[in-house]
């Protein structure tokens, strides 16, 4: 896993769970630091899938982000006070 | 308002752009989808601060591009460019569009897909996306981390994690024994050149291998788990292997970003050395598409130094185009950038020559395009039902029209239809890619219309 010792500033909800963030995090990078690897649930086998490129290429790592769907999370920077919800079918956890 | 020169891609090639534009007088708007100046190679580089001279001179690129004047708008995804210049782009769900006589596309490299069983499993990422989180966010990969694949970034990752208090399981590299004798051809060239880049490369696999990290020749990796990658598996020399990994990091190099280029239209080209398609262009970056050049990885991978050369080429260019210089003032200004394209010509000979794309070996069962989770297996079947070309593949399996549009399944798609029919890959026709090359939701575009109706 990835992991980093020191949390930041920035508070996210993460399906209702609280977690922090450093400014500058995207919300990709914020999740991986709290070990959430799982963004969503694809929508034809709904197997789980989440971040893979980071720079905006394989549209892996879609989530909810403040009721928006299919957010980019690796492209969209971290805000206090976001509630990121992650999205799919039947597999969502 | 029409600018003369819209720049997409903050890159060393977008920046020594950018700032030669301005130095010769054209107006410059600058677009990123990133939240600042560097692309991949110097992304947060401002906030992390120079570790060493490579940092520091880097910097130094950003800082005078920071004091060139030229507009830059951070955040940006631009997804539409029309054949009159008008740049279509988005920031936080605005549409923006923006008029120009010149359009230089600075758009970079992606890393080349390395499907392997397994690998659409949460926990498994690209190297590159490792170095983008260590880079932006200091996250750094813990013991149960494995490391798969080949070429330069893969052992400088390594180094910066472990550097950065990181550590790694091991390392699978899964490279192709023979590459290195035929890259042994280019060695000489190379060396009387660029010893210390090859003594860099060198001095990085003493380093891991002082460090105590595992470096094993494999193949055939797998990585599995439940909903979640749990282990992988692979062939060493002496028989197959288990291990646990929550993390595993897969690298091939890198090839152009071609989604704009093939959307605008530009003609392409398949470069044989590096196996993989590029625009074609003139000596100034030119495209065959009025007002439309190329700078830097995008149109064929040299190298950030490279990039910085060409991004000056191309903008020299652009201000004779444009009647700000003369032919002769071009050129002149010109031969510095192109003796540093010549001297790196040899370095990147034996780099492409060591590291050939790791050969595809697809069990059926795997998926290679994974918007739409179709499977080598499926790609195969279309093939023998006579399909020869991946938009053909489109409506055979619909490979290549999720979201990612081709991203990740367009080079590993050709290579499988070529090997059922037997032909170059570079033969394969790619896929076109269609703006917006980036999803927008209908209320942006709606939002554009009432601006352009009323302002």
């Amino acid at each position: 896993m990835l992991r980093r010792p020191a949390s930041g500033t920035v508070t996210l909800q993460v399906d209702g769970q609280a977690v922090t963030a450093r400014e500058g995090d995207s919300i990709a990078v914020a999740l991986l630091a709290n070990g959430f690897t799982v963004t969503r649930a694809t929508a034809i086998s709904g197997s789980a899938r989440g971040p893979y490129c980071l720079m905006g290429a394989c549209f892996d790592c879609l989530a909810i982000v403040d009721g928006q769907p299919s957010v980019q999370t690796c492209m969209t920077p971290v805000r206090d006070g976001m509630r990121i919800e992650r999205q799919g079918g039947a597999r969502r956890r | 308002m029409t600018t003369d020169l819209v720049i997409v891609g903050a890159g060393p090639a977008g920046l020594s752009a950018a700032t030669e534009a301005a130095a010769q007088g054209l107006s410059v708007v600058l677009l990123d989808e990133n939240d600042g100046p560097g692309g991949r190679i110097w992304q947060a580089l401002e906030s992390r601060g120079a570790m060493n001279a490579e940092d520091a001179a880097a910097l130094t690129v950003i800082r005078q591009f920071r004091a060139c004047g030229a507009a830059a708008h951070w955040g940006a995804t631009v997804w539409a460019i029309e054949p009159d210049g008008t740049v279509f782009w988005s920031r936080q769900g605005a549409a923006h569009a923006t008029r120009s006589r010149y359009v230089l596309l600075a758009t970079g490299a992606t890393e080349r897909p390395l499907p392997v069983a397994g690998w659409t499993l949460p926990g498994v990422m690209t190297v590159g996306a490792a170095q983008i989180a260590l880079k932006t966010g200091g996250l750094v990969p813990d013991a149960n981390t494995w490391i798969a694949g080949q070429g330069p970034l893969l052992l400088l990752y390594t180094v910066q994690a472990l550097r950065a208090g990181g550590r790694i399981g091991g390392i699978l590299d899964l490279s192709d024994p023979a590459a290195r004798w035929r890259a042994g051809r280019h060695l000489p060239a190379a060396a009387l050149r660029f010893g210390g880049d090859l003594w860099k490369g060198l001095r990085w696999r003493q380093e891991i291998r002082r460090a105590g990290i595992q470096w094993l020749r494999a193949s055939d990796l797998r990585a599995d788990g439940d909903g979640r990658l749990q282990r992988i598996r692979f062939r060493t020399a002496g028989g197959m292997r288990e291990e646990a990994a929550d993390l595993l990091l897969l690298h091939d190099g890198v090839i152009p970003s071609m989604q704009i280029p093939r959307a605008v239209g530009c003609p392409q080209e398949w470069n044989h050395a590096q196996h993989c398609w590029q625009p074609v262009t003139d000596p100034w970056g030119a495209t065959s598409i009025p007002g439309m050049f190329v700078a830097g990885d995008g149109g064929g991978i040299r190298g950030a130094e490279a990039a910085r050369a060409s991004g000056r080429i191309a903008t020299l260019g652009i201000a004779h185009a444009c009647g700000k210089i003369s032919a002769r003032t071009r050129d002149e200004a010109a031969a510095s950038p192109r003796a540093t394209l010549a001297r790196l010509a040899s370095l990147r000979g034996f780099l492409d020559h060591l590291y050939p794309p790791l050969p595809i070996r697809l069990k059926d069962a795997t998926l290679v395009c994974r918007c739409e989770e179709v499977s080598a297996g499926q790609i195969r079947r279309a093939a023998t039902l006579g399909c020869r070309g991946l938009n053909q593949l489109k409506a055979y399996t619909r490979c290549g029209m999720g979201p990612c549009q081709g991203r990740m399944c367009g080079t590993t798609a050709a290579e499988v239809l070529a090997e059922v029919h037997g032909v170059p890959v570079g033969e394969v026709e790619p896929f076109r890619a269609r703006f917006p090359t980036k999803p927008l939701v209908v209320g942006e575009l709606a939002a554009l219309e009432q601006m352009a109706e009323h302002g």
